[in-house]
């Protein structure tokens, strides 16, 4: 493509560019797994021996199993409350016109524009006025919060791809509202909602300042992490980053992968007659 | 009849309620409700140490007259600018590989890559940062193998710069390659059969039509560094008492909440006239 045009500077130049963008992405990801099998407790280039005690180390630590436990019950909670909501209000714009609607898809999106400190401190003065700081119940309702724009995009963009004509056929042909739901909407919109699912999995798993303002006693694994980085060097760090990237970064690529098969099937079927 | 029209009527009012009215009640309840709460907090007052309902300016005169909440304000104004115009210019070429030498199908695989750090560990990759660049470190150690000196290179711009793309890069990479693959290539091949230099197309083709998109990074990066404490603490070391520093530091500190509420709505309202005064200038018409 474009090969009559030439570039302002040659290829390597741009493809040098591309490629100290992904060392800086991706070195600090690889270093954590390269360092939690080195034996060394002080992370350095001349590893001197492999081993997995660290591992061993954190599998037997209660206080991390305590804040795995946490963390993966408010990450399920939040990825299913936040698809929910998030697809009923993109259904509701997809479907129907109503007053105020503008005003209620930017108030979906606003939540990612307020600083994260000023939304913990907001949360954190909130759920004490009410007498739930310090509970996961109220992590799980904060990360809703931050969650459901997401899930929110991601199922409005698909809906998009649907001709909104197969619904309305669907009721004239004698469905009613809820089987046409069922019927077309629904399988239409599945990979989405799955994508969704899993992305709101992922930002609640990886969400440490609300969970730090708001928790209290109750720590998930990051916020663990982060009482680490205030500490001393600690190796059963790289573990728990490599648990995490390998959760989070796999969640993020299934939930691509979901989108892209979806959008090419669906494509597909639009140039076959 | 009418009945029977008025209880369909009813039902379907009640469908449509079910898809429309849960994210505005949750969002009404557990989002507008905390940050109009904040904003009332600001005019409260703290009365024998128990904060009281009130409606007094003495935290807002009180933050408003401080001299270190102005100059870290200006610090991290300053700082996060910085960061957003340097990441900017740091995933400038790779977007334009993306964009332009990468084929559509492989550029979909790269855009992927890049946004998925997004979604990870960013504390971890900070603390991977730390070992990097610390002393012993990775870094300092390869310095030192080359005859540089090898001293730590935490509580530094570069450490704090480090840090903040490690958090804005997947954002800016992805906003940059989709202005600069939406530039219209019709227009940039008459160009080149017009005898414009490749140096010219860029100049005036490409950058204007991607302008959009590209300020939009900037503006991303500025947002997200801006109301970012941890790598301000962890790699700047506290070198630079940002806002979002000082805002940790009241409230973990003590009772001052219509304080900290205070310094909350300045980083808002000056958040929000960024945003308005770059968006304005992104989408502004050629020649105006």
């Amino acid at each position: 493509m474009n090969r009559h045009l030439k570039h302002a500077l040659p290829a390597w130049v741009w493809f040098t560019g591309l490629m100290l963008v992904f060392v800086i992405l991706y070195a600090p990801i690889l270093s954590a797994l390269v360092f939690s099998f080195s034996a060394d407790r002080f992370p350095s280039l001349d590893i001197t021996r492999f081993s997995t005690k660290w591992y061993a180390q954190v599998f037997a630590d209660a206080r991390v199993l305590e804040a795995l436990k946490n963390s993966l019950t408010i990450a399920l909670s939040t990825a299913l409350v936040a698809t929910t909501l998030g697809f009923a209000a993109a259904y509701a714009d997809f479907r129907f016109r109503f007053f105020g609607q503008r005003m209620v898809l930017a108030l979906a999106l606003l939540p990612p524009t307020v600083p994260i400190v000023v939304l913990s401190l907001a949360m954190l003065a909130f759920f004490s006025r009410i007498g739930l700081s310090g509970t996961v119940g109220s992590i799980i309702v904060a990360h809703v919060v931050v969650a459901t724009p997401f899930a929110m995009a991601i199922c409005r963009l698909r809906l998009e791809q649907m001709p909104p004509e197969y619904e309305t056929a669907a009721q004239n042909l004698g469905a009613t509202p809820g089987q046409a739901l069922r019927l077309i909407v629904l399988p239409h919109a599945a990979p989405a909602i799955g994508a969704a699912a899993l992305i709101t999995f992922a930002v609640s798993l990886d969400e440490y300042a609300i969970a730090w303002f708001v928790g209290g006693l109750e720590q998930t694994v990051p916020v663990t992490v982060l009482n680490t980085l205030q500490g001393q060097v600690d190796p059963t760090i790289h573990v728990i980053g490599t648990l995490a990237f390998a959760a989070t970064l796999s969640l993020v690529f299934a939930a691509q992968l979901l989108l892209l098969r979806s959008t090419k099937s669906h494509k597909n079927k639009e140039v076959s007659p | 009849m009418s009945v029977l029209s008025a209880k369909l009527r009813l039902r379907r009012r009640g469908w449509f309620a079910l898809w429309a009215a849960p994210l505005p009640v949750w969002f009404a309840l557990f989002f507008l409700g905390p940050m109009l709460l904040l904003i009332a907090m600001s005019f409260w007052s703290v009365q024998n140490y128990r904060l009281t309902p009130d409606f007094s300016l003495s935290a807002w005169s009180y933050v408003l007259s401080l001299d270190f909440l102005w100059s870290s304000f200006w610090r991290s104004y300053g700082l996060s600018l910085l960061s957003a115009v340097l990441v900017s210019l740091l995933a400038f070429p790779a977007s334009y590989a993306m964009a332009f030498l990468i084929s559509p199908a492989r550029r979909l695989t790269f855009l992927g890559l890049a946004l998925a750090p997004f979604f990870t560990s960013y504390l971890v990759r900070i603390y991977s940062l730390q070992v990097f660049l610390g002393e012993g470190g990775v870094l300092p150690q390869m310095f030192h193998s080359i005859g540089l000196s090898g001293a730590s290179l935490l509580n530094s711009y570069t450490a704090l710069f480090l840090g903040h793309a490690t958090l804005t890069l997947p954002v800016v990479l992805v906003l940059q390659t989709l202005a600069l693959g939406n530039v219209d290539r019709t227009e940039m091949s008459a160009a080149v059969n017009l005898g414009a230099r490749p140096l010219q197309v860029l100049r005036h083709i490409i950058l204007p039509a991607a302008r959009p998109g590209l300020s939009l990074g900037v503006l991303f990066a500025f947002l997200l560094s801006y109301a970012e404490f941890v790598s301000a603490t962890y790699l700047g070391g506290g070198v630079f008492q940002t806002l979002p520093i000082l805002l940790t530091d009241l409230i973990r500190g003590g009772q001052q909440w219509p304080r900290a509420a205070v310094v909350s709505l300045l980083m808002m309202a000056v958040l929000l006239l960024t945003s308005l005064v770059t968006v304005a200038w992104a989408y502004r018409q050629k020649g105006n």
